[in-house]
């Protein structure tokens, strides 16, 4: 690179980097302070491991979490495989345009939305509080679904059209021709799925926020909770150790393969990719 | 000799267009049989439906005997060589050719066997660990047939198998696969555009056009005695004239009349006359039966090709002769190379040399053949 | 398609079943919580229908004062145009920072691109509230900026709660959505076309804006949606950044869910919805028309 592409890089990583370099400095700070350096000291990770609302909500998020995106995977996958099929032109566009929906529409709609859908049923039954686990399921599950199909799809859409063909031809049942031929195929876009909705899951705030309720309590709500009164810095160890956990997990995935290392970054790729899912 | 194959009646149809219309073929055992026809003919379309790919929406499709319409394709004993070969990119050269024989469970010492047998029937003895994608295009496509006759079918279905190859390469498969047919005696159906090919391979030739078979014969009657324009056209080159008929033996054409070898038209009929380029002798311009102006000269080797313009029509002419262009030359023409058909709905389409591509020619197939197959994509 | 027992038949089969959960799951929570949005925005408490949480949108009106004392503005309409004028200003930074840097990293070694890029996306890995929480005690008073000022005698600068500070709020958390699009599209591009261009006779500008630029188009589109959409809707960055003095869009409707007002939450949902769906066709009708152009 040339010195002036190196500077701006610099430059636009210090930016970057520079607030949770601070996250990271002051959670060791002795003192309360959250500008001035006191002294090194283990102390607010000592109060993190005490805080036992924080815990259960770790608990709780990684529950979520792995329900959420193991019942989206499985149902986007089979879904993709539908959509993939569907010759109906009609129909398949409609099932897409729904699809990108809650893609493109902000979260809070897509929050508020279900939330009112939520209330209205409950209602309908006389409950008092309709918001719990359960909703939450059904949201993570609903804002994830999209991502897993995006990534299932294109990978049908690139595999050669004869090979379940091919499988048939040697014998395969068409059912076992997707299994041992089709499923093989767009693993790679499975597992892009799985860790795409994993991390959603873990990281959604806003829509957890509107459908929760009071008694399910998920690491996002937590920290919102947290700063909303003034701030500890143990919510900076809290901080300092999911870098630790995300760093971990980067350096992991790296030592896997270029080939799984893509696949995490994929996954990351940002929400709201409009347009992105491919019209066949 | 025993069928193997019936069409009976054969239509079908994508989003109500007809890409096979009536058609009735039937298949020998042991025969090296090649459906030969432009993109959109229908021959993929037919070597499908015998696969088991697609349904007939009329018709019979008879194997050995029984009537297999609606019988899915892993319950026909009828294995298939696919246009990109389609190998499993997750299997290994072994697991890929040992595919089928998993499916059917048999056993272990006896897969090895078979598929070490079969590796070697494709000349690659040693690749059974290697990947697939790691393997060059002739060798995909060995691995391709192994696969595909490991099994033992009654019959090789192969869709344009030699379509991704380099020339070289295709004409050293071509001769490979004649003689995997020869020492396996199984039936193969193969599906190809080129005409040279077909000829080549084949002891059955179908030529189809427009979802019709328009001829089947052996490669020289195919060649020699074209059923109409269209065939004419489209194996080898031809010139095609409009002629009529005076008599039996006698017809006229290109203001000339001329000895033929065929009667039975009637008097005064109008047909179609086909003279192919090398049968076409140069003599001095007096003693020809017809007299022309050389408008191209282009050397391709064995052989000079040359366009005549013979009172407005571009003959084209292959001769070992040298003439140049702007020459006033004769031509002398055999009785026996002088071929006469029935009128058809072709004639007057082809066999006229003044706009004469070959090159734009092929171009334009293959972007058709691609265009055809992604149509035939969306239309299922 | 008569028999099931045909190939296409037993396709079919496998495909209805796959299909069908997802489709009534998709009619379910996503079709059907949206008819909610319009349903509550017209009713009232008593579920009848009503214009009037849409009116209360535009014609409440509020107290505000300025320089010369106070002046009456209608409140949602004021908010919500601080909310575009906000996104649209974060927007316009992000690319402007994003845009240069995403062609820079296309022109390096692939192992600094990779690196470079897993580099941009640990930010993104944690979460956005603790991202803008770390903002806010960088840019408070007594922050850590005003600290190393003070060191460098520099004085002091006001930026929490101000505009401002939600802006630096909303590039930092959505920068990294900006560059990556970016770069995906800018990583495909075809150095050969650039090379054409340069033998066609474009100079280093006309490059850019004849070759670069139209093809990069697609990416700067939907890197502007990943950052506008959020951003206008955010409710998180105003209130930590802002103090809760510059109240977005989003804050209005999740201050009308704390209080339970959920028509009014709806309707305030409802009419973000639809602008929204103007704008983003609009957008995408600019650049279909730029692109064929």
């Amino acid at each position: 690179m040339k010195p002036i592409a190196k500077f701006y890089t610099a430059l636009l990583m210090i930016f970057l980097f520079a607030p949770i370099a601070i996250l990271l400095v002051f959670s060791f700070n002795e003192a309360k302070s959250l500008s001035v350096f006191s002294g090194f000291s283990l102390h607010w990770y000592q109060e993190l491991l005490r805080d036992s609302e924080t815990i259960d909500a770790v608990k709780n998020t990684l529950i979520l979490a792995v329900s959420a995106s193991l019942i989206s995977t499985v149902m986007g996958t089979a879904a993709a495989v539908g959509i993939y099929r569907l010759r109906n032109r009609y129909l398949r566009s409609t099932l897409e345009t729904v699809t990108n929906i809650p893609m493109i529409n902000p979260d809070i709609i897509t929050g508020i939305s279900l939330m009112l859908m939520f209330v209205f049923v409950g209602r309908l039954f006389g409950a008092h509080t309709s918001l719990n686990f359960g909703t939450m399921l059904i949201s993570h599950v609903t804002f994830c679904l999209p991502y897993v199909i995006l990534q299932v799809l294109p990978k049908l859409q690139q595999m050669d059209q004869a090979l379940p063909e091919a499988a048939m031809d040697l014998g395969c049942t068409p059912l076992k021709a997707f299994i041992k031929v089709e499923i093989p195929e767009i693993a790679p876009g499975i597992l892009t799925g799985l860790i795409m909705a994993f991390t959603l899951s873990l990281d959604d705030f806003v829509i957890s926020y509107f459908t929760s309720g009071t008694t399910f309590q998920t690491l996002p709500i937590r920290i919102y909770n947290m700063t909303k009164k003034t701030v500890t810095p143990k919510m900076y160890a809290l901080a300092t150790l999911i870098f630790f956990v995300i760093l971990a997990l980067l350096i992991i995935t790296n030592l896997m393969g270029a080939n799984n290392a893509q696949n995490v970054q994929d996954s990351k790729r940002p929400k709201a990719r409009k347009g992105s899912l491919p019209a066949a | 000799m025993k069928k193997i194959v019936e069409l009976k009646n054969v239509t079908k149809a994508f989003d109500g267009e007809v890409v096979l219309d009536h058609i009735d073929l039937d298949i020998y055992d042991n025969e090296f049989l090649t459906l030969l026809g432009p993109s959109g003919c229908g021959k993929t379309t037919t070597l499908r439906i015998i696969g088991g790919f697609e349904t007939a929406d009329e018709g019979d499709v008879i194997f050995m005997g029984e009537r297999i319409n609606d019988m899915p394709p892993h319950k026909r004993n009828v294995n298939t060589v696919f246009q990109r070969y389609a190998l499993f990119p997750h299997l290994n050269v072994f697991e890929n050719v040992a595919f089928s024989l998993r499916e059917k469970k048999v056993p272990k010492a006896e897969i090895n066997e078979r598929v070490t047998e079969m590796l070697h029937l494709v000349a690659l003895s040693g690749f059974e660990k290697r990947s697939v994608a790691s393997l060059s295009g002739g060798q995909q496509q060995r691995v391709a047939i192994a696969r595909a006759l490991v099994n033992h079918p009654k019959l090789l279905l192969l869709d344009e198998p030699l379509a991704a190859l380099d020339l070289k390469l295709r004409k050293d498969m071509q001769k490979e696969l004649k003689n995997i047919q020869k020492a396996t005696g199984i039936t193969f159906i193969f599906v190809t555009h080129d005409q040279e090919e077909a000829l080549s391979m084949s002891d059955t030739v179908v030529v189809m056009s427009e979802g019709r078979i328009q001829q089947i014969g052996t490669p020289i009657d195919i060649y020699n005695e074209p059923t109409n324009a269209f065939v004419a056209d489209f194996i080898g080159e031809s010139n095609i004239l409009d002629g009529v008929m005076l008599a039996d033996y006698k017809v006229r054409f290109a203001g000339h009349i001329f000895n033929c070898v065929d009667a039975g038209f009637e008097p005064k009929e109008p047909v179609d006359v086909v003279v192919r380029p090398e049968d076409v002798d140069i003599v001095p311009e007096e003693k020809g039966m017809l007299k022309g102006v050389v408008t191209a000269v282009t050397f391709l080797g064995v052989h000079y090709e040359i366009i005549v313009d013979i009172g407005g029509f571009k003959w084209m002419i292959q001769t070992t002769d040298f003439v140049d262009v702007n020459e006033h030359i004769g031509l002398s023409i055999d009785p026996d190379a002088i071929h006469i058909m029935k009128k058809s709905k072709y004639s007057g389409m082809f066999g006229d040399y003044s706009s004469f591509s070959d090159e734009m020619d092929e171009i334009g197939e293959i972007d058709g053949e691609e265009l055809a197959e992604a149509e035939s994509e969306t239309a299922e | 398609m008569k028999k099931t027992n045909s190939v296409k038949g037993q396709r079919s089969l496998i495909q209805r079943i796959a299909l069908a959960p997802y489709s009534v799951w998709a009619l379910l929570f996503i079709v059907v919580p949206l008819i909610f949005i319009a349903y509550y925005a017209f009713t009232d408490l008593d579920y009848h229908f009503t214009t009037e949480n849409i009116t209360r949108f535009f014609t409440t009106t509020s107290l505000v004062a300025d320089g010369e004392g106070t002046r009456e503005v209608r409140t949602y309409v004021l908010i919500f145009l601080r909310s575009l004028k906000l996104a649209v200003i974060s927007t316009a930074i992000c690319l402007l920072m994003a845009y240069p840097f995403a062609f820079l990293l296309t022109k390096a070694k692939p192992r600094t691109q990779s690196i470079l890029i897993t580099l941009i996306m640990i930010p993104m890995w944690m979460n956005f509230l603790i991202r803008t929480y770390a903002w806010m005690t960088i840019l408070q008073d007594t922050g850590i900026l005003n600290g190393l000022l003070g060191m460098l005698h520099l004085g002091k600068v006001h930026i929490i709660g101000t505009e401002s500070a939600v802006v630096i709020g909303m590039v930092y958390d959505y920068l990294p959505y900006m560059i990556l699009p970016l770069y995906s599209i800018m990583a495909k591009m075809d150095e050969r076309l650039i090379e054409a261009a340069y033998d066609l006779g474009c100079n280093g500008a006309g490059v850019f804006r004849r070759v670069i630029w139209p093809l990069s188009l697609p990416g700067v589109l939907s890197g502007i949606e990943m950052v506008l959409i959020p951003s206008i809707s955010t409710f998180y960055i105003s209130q930590k950044l802002g103090n809760g003095k510059f109240y977005l869009i989003g804050d209005a409707i999740e201050g009308q869910y704390v209080a339970n007002n959920l028509h009014f939450a709806a309707a305030i949902a409802f009419v973000l919805m639809i602008v929204l769906l103007i704008g983003m066709a609009f957008l995408q009708r600019a650049a279909n028309k730029r692109v064929a152009a």
